[in-house]
């Protein structure tokens, strides 16, 4: 495939905008509302930028920054590749519905340290785009770890005892895996003298012994399978649940974890390349651990009763999905796994927006004392109803429109077992989320009965990813393009398979 | 002219400042800060001329008094000498400027002579390093030590008796340089390192050079404290007073460690010290043990500078790591973790200055909230070098960290990567812990046992006085701005100097 590059600062700009404003936000953190303009600014920047760069990564125009050299011979480099695009898009769109969310939710709850946890969120999103633009898994570790740590303050944001020691958890997890991934990346150096992401991989024509490769390959999903909650290094993650709401929405539905799933599939589609995965059997290694996530995670979710925790576990299930539909590596599933990067969040940040609401409201946070709320609260369990529906696989919402490519793409390559763990794991999914909905509608609450939305900063984020993921259900190519996106980057990654 | 001098300026100036500051600061004590701060500012100066001179025209060799080597001394200023003596002198000169205030509060009316000795010591410090001739190395290496047991001793109660220790072990460590250097002046005749160089290589066979080396390694590896040499460390560090442990940490140890590389590689050669008498392989696996030891000693430790001073035995390690791979990557990493870990624990222990000088006390125990928001600055440095300790990239421990793992898988030794791997681990969770206590936990609940005090407390805390508090910011920016250029100090300096043959 003709790849055309292209020197550009946006890319630049685009990680860079939401650092410059964090001390704006530091240093107006007197004046609430001027310290909430910059984050909202910068998010909007943000969006625009990467948004800019949409049509030329379709057409494969690569727009590429470099800083400088960081160690001889390996550059601090930013790509805007599809890939990159797709995901810094689906980050930055989301971080500006997330600003207005949190907004609403710090004010509505009085959250102490608002300046702190703007701060962070701004760096995170810095890094995440710097995660998404990286060129060459020098950069990618980089920013990586940036990520890694500008979550931290946001996990032991409320710093009770609990969430110090989900903010350790979290740390042990984060930070072993970032060891392992400087191993990997060390390693890789060493045995190809080049740490590039490359169409098809950056081995070529390296020919390597059998236990070698799989090492690496292990190492770099321990280094990326953290964050992606790849079962057994996900226990983090329900932890890190005694997160602010909208930092579980934000980070632990959509930047941090799809950092770590995006990171999977970069060192699947660009380190090892299509068909190192295929000759080496790791494809079936990937298979086999995220098979197994999906279905395990699912039933995990099953016997929560605190409803963020078992979006949590949902959240590690869906990820998953992500990652068998490019380990099956067949044109469809890979369309199928990278379209669910942006079907899932929209779906996920929805239902978490929605526990979110009900927390900021009504207090309340199990499963359990959920009933009758859909009278008490329509829009928020309207939506809240729309992103289960998608979770579960249904038509019309977008989280179908990915299942169902990912379910193709298993028969392509007949893989008929991904398909059975799909069937599987869409009734588990019906089965810990419609609980819910039922509860909501068809029972009575025993002490209120008044309508008690969130307030507005609240609901409407809440109602714009609700539809969001009905339009792209039912219109995925509509203004992002997230079809597009997905069929490109199947090819930029199969591109040497088929 | 003056600048053609410069190689000897460089010690020199730190000896005449010393010469001068303290029969001048007895006579009045007000001048003896600035004559200091002007030595060693012109010697700061110098070392920054002698580095571009360097790196323009290449090196330069001084012979003293205008006697031609091997007869007379000769000063070396080459890629790696002078890249060395200008973070000696460069840490000296910001701690000098530090030294300042935290003196007059810990140890006043002592700062006269407290700044000769530290002069002395610098020029010690920065004299091993520019000279060429084994014998005025262990000259100046004495001068060092000496002033670095008095700068110990100078501190509290048990300073005494640490700097006692750090005095005897240090004095059988000179010894044993002192010896080895005799046998390798009987066998060779010489003192000049390019001389011995030379003369080495015929004397393969020799068993006496073998010793000789042996010796010499023992002896510096006592004064790197190369692990299990390190015993006079901890204690050194912990009563030193702040401003000592600031001398003594970031550059005391690193002197030593760039002595042993000039030892194995310039004198004795990467052929001898790997195949005929493969002394790297015992330092590469001491240092590797000491890693791991010092790390998890530094979990143990309740106080702030003693957890700092096992870190750095920890640090050490892997300075020693670098060397004993003799691989160029592992060479990388050793000189640049030299320079990394001068910035990352200056602005540690300039950190703890502070916090001594504000709370009175570094007891971890006692760390709570107040620190971070009577002292942001102080607090964010003291974050940003923890992350460089463990290895965030990008600051610069991660890249010195990235070349001795690259360094080690080079070597193929996987142990080595795993010990690195497992050390930064353990080095987050003992900054973790001091960390979260900073930022995260509330100020405790019994104030009412004696309220007077802590009232008083209350009104002195605040951020330190803007000459300790713009150091510690200086650091604390090199940890971030070094880790980012670090391919351009590789590229330009290090690369050049690593020794033939390795």
């Amino acid at each position: 495939m003709p790849i055309d590059v292209y020197i550009s600062t946006v890319p630049f700009y685009a990680v860079i905008v939401s650092l410059i404003a964090v001390p704006f936000i530091l240093f107006s953190s007197r004046i609430p509302n001027l310290r909430e303009f910059w984050t909202l600014a910068a998010s909007v920047i943000k969006f625009l930028l990467v948004f800019s760069l949409v049509p030329n990564a379709l057409s494969n125009r690569v727009a590429e920054f470099t800083f400088f050299e960081i160690s001889p011979n390996i550059s601090l480099t930013l790509r805007a590749d599809p890939f990159g695009v797709y995901f810094a898009l689906i980050a930055s769109g989301l971080w500006i519905l997330t600003s207005l969310y949190s907004i609403g939710y710090v004010r509505g709850l009085n959250e102490h340290k608002q300046t702190r946890y703007f701060a962070s969120f701004a760096v995170c999103l810095s890094s995440t785009i710097g995660v998404a633009f990286a060129a060459n898994l020098l950069t990618f570790i980089v920013f990586y770890e940036m990520l890694t740590i500008a979550t931290y303050p946001l996990v032991i944001h409320k710093e009770t005892p609990e969430a110090i020691s989900a903010g350790r958890k979290y740390l042990i997890y984060t930070l072993s895996a970032g060891v392992a991934l400087i191993v990997a990346i060390a390693w890789t150096y060493n045995l190809t003298g080049t740490v590039e992401f490359q169409y098809g991989g950056l081995f070529g024509t390296v020919s390597l012994p059998d236990e070698t490769v799989k090492i690496l390959f292990l190492l770099f999903m321990a280094g990326v399978g953290v964050k992606a909650g790849i079962m057994p290094l996900h226990s983090w993650l329900p932890t890190a649940m005694a997160a602010p709401t909208p930092v579980s929405a934000l980070l632990h539905a959509v930047a941090v974890v799809k950092s770590g799933v995006f990171g999977v599939v970069r060192v699947v589609g660009f380190v090892f390349g299509p068909e190192m995965m295929k000759n080496y059997g790791l494809n079936n290694i990937l298979f086999v651990f995220a098979g197994f996530t999906i279905i395990l995670a699912s039933l995990l979710a099953l016997r929560e009763d605190n409803l963020k925790r078992r979006l949590a576990y949902s959240t590690i299930g869906h990820l998953s999905y992500i990652v068998l539909g490019v380990a099956l590596l067949s044109p469809d599933g890979v369309t199928g796994g990278v379209m669910h990067l942006a079907a899932h969040a929209t779906m996920k940040i929805t239902l978490f927006f929605c526990a979110g609401a009900i927390y900021v409201s009504l207090h309340k946070e199990n499963v359990s004392e959920l009933d009758g709320i859909g009278k008490i609260m329509p829009w928020t369990m309207g939506a809240f109803t729309i992103g289960a529906i998608g979770l579960a696989g249904i038509p019309p919402i977008n989280g179908f429109v990915s299942k169902f490519y990912i379910g193709a793409g298993a028969i392509e390559s007949h893989d008929y077992f991904a398909l059975v763990i799909l069937l599987v794991s869409g009734l588990l999914n019906a089965a810990y989320l419609f609980p819910i909905i039922v509860r909501a509608y068809f029972k009575e609450s025993n002490n209120q009965q008044f309508k008690s939305e969130a307030n507005l900063f609240m609901v409407i984020p809440i109602v714009v990813t609700a539809i969001l993921s009905l339009i792209f259900g039912l219109a995925p190519n509509l203004w992002f393009r997230i079809f597009d996106f997905g069929t490109t980057v199947a090819k930029n990654i199969l591109g040497g398979i088929n | 002219m003056i600048w053609e001098h410069f190689p000897a300026l460089i010690p020199i100036s730190l000896l005449l400042g010393a010469l001068i500051s303290a029969p001048l600061g007895i006579w009045k004590r007000f001048v003896s800060y600035p004559i200091a701060l002007t030595a060693v500012g012109i010697s700061f100066t110098s070392a920054i001329v002698a580095l571009i001179y360097v790196l323009n025209e290449g090196s330069y060799s001084y012979h003293l008094g205008g006697w031609f080597p091997p007869i007379g001394i000769e000063y070396v200023i080459d890629p790696l000498s002078s890249f060395v003596v200008l973070i000696v002198v460069g840490v000296g000169f910001f701690v000098m400027i530090y030294s300042h205030r935290s003196l007059q509060d810990e140890l006043s009316m002592k700062e006269v002579q407290f700044h000769a000795v530290a002069l002395l010591y610098l020029a010690g410090l920065s004299g091993m390093v520019v000279t060429g001739d084994l014998f005025n190395l262990y000259v100046f290496l004495e001068i060092a030590s000496l002033s670095a047991y008095a700068l110990v001793a100078v501190g509290e109660k048990r300073a005494t008796f640490s700097a006692f220790r750090y005095l005897m072990l240090g004095t059988i460590g000179a010894s044993f340089y002192l010896l080895g250097l005799g046998y390798l002046y009987l066998v060779t005749g010489s003192l000049n390192m390019a001389d011995i160089a030379k003369i080495i290589p015929m004397l393969h066979e020799n068993t006496l050079v073998a010793v000789a080396l042996a010796l010499m390694v023992v002896g510096i590896g006592l004064k790197m404290a190369l692990f299990p040499l390190h015993l006079w460390l901890p204690d050194a560090y912990t009563y030193a007073p702040s401003v000592g442990s600031a001398y003594l940490a970031p550059i005391g140890t690193k002197v030593s460690a760039y002595v042993l590389i000039r030892i194995l590689f310039t004198v004795f050669q990467p052929h001898y010290v790997e195949e005929v008498f493969p002394i790297t392989t015992i330092i590469v696996w001491l240092s590797a043990t000491g890693i791991i030891v010092g790390s998890i000693m530094a979990i143990a430790q309740k106080e702030l500078k003693r957890m700092l001073a096992y870190s750095s035995v920890a640090q050490i390690g892997y300075i020693g790591l670098g060397i004993g791979l003799a691989n160029p990557l592992g060479f990388i990493g050793a000189v640049l973790h030299i320079l990394n870990h001068a910035m990352m624990k200056a602005a540690l222990f300039l950190v703890s200055g502070n916090l001594r000088y504000r709370f009175g006390s570094t007891d971890i125990s006692h760390f709570n909230q107040k620190m971070r928001i009577a002292m942001p600055w102080t607090s964010a440095v003291f974050a940003v070098a923890s992350l460089s300790m463990i290895g965030i990239p990008p600051t610069a421990g991660f890249f010195s960290k990235w070349y001795l793992v690259l360094g080690s898988i080079d070597s193929g030794n996987w142990f080595f990567v795993v010990v690195i791997a497992l050390s930064s681990l353990l080095n987050a969770v003992y900054f973790f812990r001091v960390l979260e206590k900073m930022y995260l936990v509330r100020q405790a609940e019994h104030v009412s046992l004696d309220a007077d005090k802590s009232f008083h407390k209350e009104f002195k805390v605040k951020e330190a006085p803007i000459s300790m508090l713009i150091p510690t910011l200086i650091f604390g920016a090199a940890v971030i701005v070094l880790g980012l250029l670090n391919a351009l100090i590789v590229n330009n300096i290090i690369k050049i100097a690593i020794p033939n043959g390795l």
